[in-house]
């Protein structure tokens, strides 16, 4: 899918409640517990169990493990001998070579570039028109709200080629974003979903807080530095996450507005290099790219669900 | 007074005094009207160089020839009419509505069906999600050029050499006109299921459990459980998700572009993959503009009957 889609309305606070209900009681789920006694049940769950785990398994960690084998084999084993270890040894020169002669490693570091800045657009764009609309609250915040939420509805497609054009030369500025990350990072601010959670998460945060900071004596840059940054750690979290997601995930703009392969993110990079490097070192490049985030995910991996069950309920 | 009108007396007494406090926040900051404006200045940048502005422009191209070197030219209807009479679209209309189509039927159920199996999974439900969110953690391009790979026809094909083993194939997959679009929506359903079995999952939290007390009294079987009860109470998520992938679907461009580039003969040829062919291999920016907008209104439209077909049942 695109990478800011909406997503439902429906469960959020009330998913959230449940949760924590179920936690608390062990709450019951579907099966009672004579259900679950019930031999036929009982062999029917396992039967489904292994049969789920089994495909979970294949299908999650199978490409995963296919990849890091052929990734460090030779051509001729991969193409002879798909599924077989290493017919003729271990070959871990291919990852060193995908790292620097094919620069899988710039290419990754482009992304993280990518990654970093859109991540501290977006949340310079969100957070400052949060603390507007829900915070300061001027008359026109109403129409602003109105005319960033419209953007949500409309079909992403329509902006494709005149935000190429935009990107080419900036109206009134007559500045070329092309082969500049910024034609990368500036775009990412644009992004009424995450305008709409933010605001969301500022709606949330008690006014007694500010009313205490305006006693002090706070003007309103003071209250949105000390009072409203420091409690909005979470959305940052949760923001900072689905950029990086993001950036890992979109191909088509970056492969639009970088055409200078020194400065293409990974994802744009993997299938140029697909074209014409060997079959072991592009298998090590694709192994390299996935294992990034296949790492982050297994050590963040709480944070990881929460925030997509928990976007997924906020979004739209 | 009872115990119970105290603690309502306290409520409305502390709802009052709340509200007149955020009365006083907002009266405060209404004098800091130059300070919101201040605060607006990137929002409304950043929306009307890279949001509302292409919108408009996008609008306005759709009726204009332009080689992004000369001034635009009017040429009135000339770009719509030039994109419908296309011979290809129709093609690329039906494409794509059979990939939203296959999408939907091979790619809805799964993750419906893994959400309720692993909410049933009391001790080892996390296991079972973080597997079946890890093909959503891979990289999109790195997923679809290793499947490229799973799909190669030969022989010696990873899928061919597994589904040899039972002695089927081998199968040309992306070789062939009809096997070329369900292996694309194959790996599509692959990357996108574990993300969404998550979302249910966080919605299947509300649905209320005294109800399945209720039906088991009343004998209800698992399956009767199922269906008249969890799938009803999710059916809201399940509406907005459903709608949601559609319009996902119709937009989708690495997919065929990687795996097949819209070949073989056309045969996944899709809109998207049209309005990039017109803008960045032809240079017709008016034509794609033009086709951007027709998608553009077709998803309204779509979205709008949508929900006025489906307010019945919602709610």
């Amino acid at each position: 899918m695109t990478t800011n889609i909406a997503r439902p309305r429906a469960a959020s606070p009330a998913a959230r409640r449940g949760g924590k209900k179920r936690e608390e009681q062990n709450e019951r789920g579907l099966l009672s517990d004579s259900d679950r006694g019930r031999p036929t049940v009982r062999v029917v769950l396992i039967c489904m169990q292994i049969i789920v785990l089994g495909g979970l398994v294949l299908g999650g960690i199978g490409p995963i493990v296919w990849a890091a084998k052929s990734a460090v084999s030779t051509s001729n084993d991969i193409l002879s001998a798909p599924l077989s270890w290493w017919p003729s040894g271990i070959h871990f020169g291919n990852l060193a070579e995908a790292w620097t002669r094919v620069r899988i490693g710039k290419a990754l570091g482009n992304t993280v570039a990518v990654a970093v800045g859109s991540t501290l657009t977006s949340l310079f764009v969100s957070i400052t028109a949060a603390y507007v609309l829900s915070i300061l609250q001027p008359r026109w915040g109403k129409i602003l709200s109105g005319m960033v939420l419209a953007t949500l509805f409309l079909p992403g497609v329509i902006t494709l080629v005149p935000l190429y054009q935009t990107v080419l030369k900036l109206p009134l500025l007559n500045i070329s974003l092309l082969n500049s990350f910024w034609a990368l990072w500036l775009p990412a601010g644009a992004n009424a979903f995450n305008v709409l959670i933010t605001k969301r998460f500022f709606d949330g945060i008690p006014k007694s807080f500010i009313e205490a900071a305006r006693i002090d004596g706070a003007g309103p840059i003071r209250v949105l530095w000390s009072v409203m940054l420091p409690l909005s750690r979470p959305i940052i979290g949760v923001m900072a996450l689905l950029s990086l997601i993001g950036a890992f995930k979109d191909y088509l703009w970056p492969l639009l507005v970088i055409p200078n392969p020194d400065k293409q993110p990974i994802s744009v990079a993997l299938p140029r290099l697909s074209q014409s490097a060997e079959l072991s070192i592009n298998l090590a490049a694709v192994f390299l790219t996935i294992a990034i985030p296949v790492v982050l995910f297994l050590i963040f991996q709480r944070q990881f669900l929460r925030g997509v069950a928990m976007t997924g309920g906020v979004k739209g | 007074m009872s115990r119970s009108d105290v603690v309502k007396v306290l409520e409305v007494a502390d709802r009052r005094h709340s509200s007149r406090r955020d009365g006083a926040v907002r009266r405060w900051f209404r004098s800091t009207e130059p300070a919101a404006i201040i605060f607006a200045v990137p929002v409304v940048l950043c929306f009307v160089y890279f949001s509302w502005g292409p919108i408009v422009r996008g609008l306005l191209l759709s009726f204009q020839r332009t080689n992004l070197v000369q001034a635009p030219q009017w040429v009135g209807l000339d770009n719509l009419s030039y994109v419908l009479s296309d011979p290809l679209l129709p093609k690329a209309a039906l494409n794509t509505a059979w990939f939203a189509l296959l999408a939907l039927v091979i790619g809805f159920p799964v993750p419906i069906f893994l959400a309720v199996f692993m909410n049933e999974m009391r001790r080892t439900g996390w296991l079972y999600s973080a597997l079946a969110y890890l093909p959503a953690v891979l990289p999109p391009v790195a997923a679809i050029l290793l499947w490229k790979f799973f799909y190669d026809p030969g022989a010696g094909g990873i899928f061919n050499t597994l589904l040899g083993f039972v002695g089927l194939g081998p199968f040309p997959w992306l070789n062939s006109t009809a096997m070329a679009m369900p292996a694309i929506v194959l790996e599509a359903t692959w990357a996108g299921a574990g993300a969404t079995a998550i979302i249910y999952l966080a919605a299947l939290g509300s649905v209320q459990t005294e109800l399945y007390e209720a039906a088991e009294i009343d004998r209800a079987g698992i399956w009767r459980k199922v269906w008249h009860i969890t799938i009803p109470q999710l059916r809201n998520i399940i509406l907005v998700m459903m709608l949601l992938q559609l319009i996902g679907t119709f937009q989708l461009f690495a997919e065929p572009f990687l795996f097949t580039g819209g070949g073989p003969d056309n045969a996944t040829l899709t809109i998207m993959l049209m309005i990039y062919q017109y803008a960045f291999v032809n240079g017709d920016f008016g034509a794609a503009a033009a086709l951007s907008l027709i998608l553009a209104l077709f998803l309204c439209v779509l979205s709008g009957v949508y929900q006025l077909v489906t307010r019945r049942w919602s709610d």
